[in-house]
């Protein structure tokens, strides 16, 4: 059992790291999100070569957050994995059908306004969260 | 599937954090199995097998064939 434990102990610090290094590259995408957002406006008066630094630091960013997200799902046991997967799975369907007829309500003059991104992101987040919490239930 | 997973641990008077240990999956994992909500992969299957000593088929039984 205390070679179990040993496995055990290194599981479950190698899921706290991949938590933690998740959490570590999310909080730097949003920042440089937020950087590349207000910087030309409030900062470098949108001088090119720092608008394009900035996007492209922000780029660069989220493909270590894209890698940090599939070491945490590797590191994910099996049920919780399924879990995620399943919630991804709804939540990228949702997006496209959202997304899509969302598009379709400005373009047959249902709506006035110019469709926004992030309306489609809260949508999705909101629908990853639901499907988490359910399927967390349903495996209680 | 149903299984006999929570018999066993009994008989060693395990808690399922203690059994999640040896497996190396979350305690909400093998609660979820041994309630039969879960069908946990094959891998998984053998590895409870070793830790039990027994056979795949000694501890989970399809629910068609019972």
């Amino acid at each position: 059992m205390d070679d179990s434990k040993t496995k055990t102990d290194q599981w479950i610090s190698n899921t706290t790291r991949n938590t933690a290094r998740l959490r570590y590259w999310t909080f730097c995408w949003v920042a440089t999100l937020a950087l590349a957002t207000f910087g030309p406006r409030f900062i470098w008066d949108f001088a090119a070569l720092p608008t394009m630094l900035g996007v492209l630091l922000n780029l660069s960013i989220g493909f270590g957050m894209i890698i940090a997200n599939k070491q945490y799902l590797q590191g994910l046991d099996e049920m919780q994995r399924k879990i995620f997967l399943d919630a991804c799975a709804v939540t990228l369907g949702a997006g496209l059908v959202c997304g899509l007829s969302y598009e379709l309500l400005e373009d047959i003059k249902l709506i006035s306004y110019q469709p926004e991104i992030s309306h489609l992101i809260i949508v999705m987040c909101l629908v990853f969260l639901t499907t988490t919490i359910i399927a967390n239930r349903r495996y209680r | 599937m149903k299984n006999r997973l929570k018999v066993l641990r009994a008989e060693r008077d395990w808690t399922q954090a203690q059994l999640a240990d040896e497996l190396q999956v979350s305690r909400q994992t093998v609660n979820a199995i041994e309630k039969g909500k879960f069908d946990p992969s094959l891998p998984l299957a053998f590895k409870a097998a070793r830790l039990f000593g027994l056979s795949i088929e000694a501890i989970f039984q399809d629910e068609a064939e019972s």
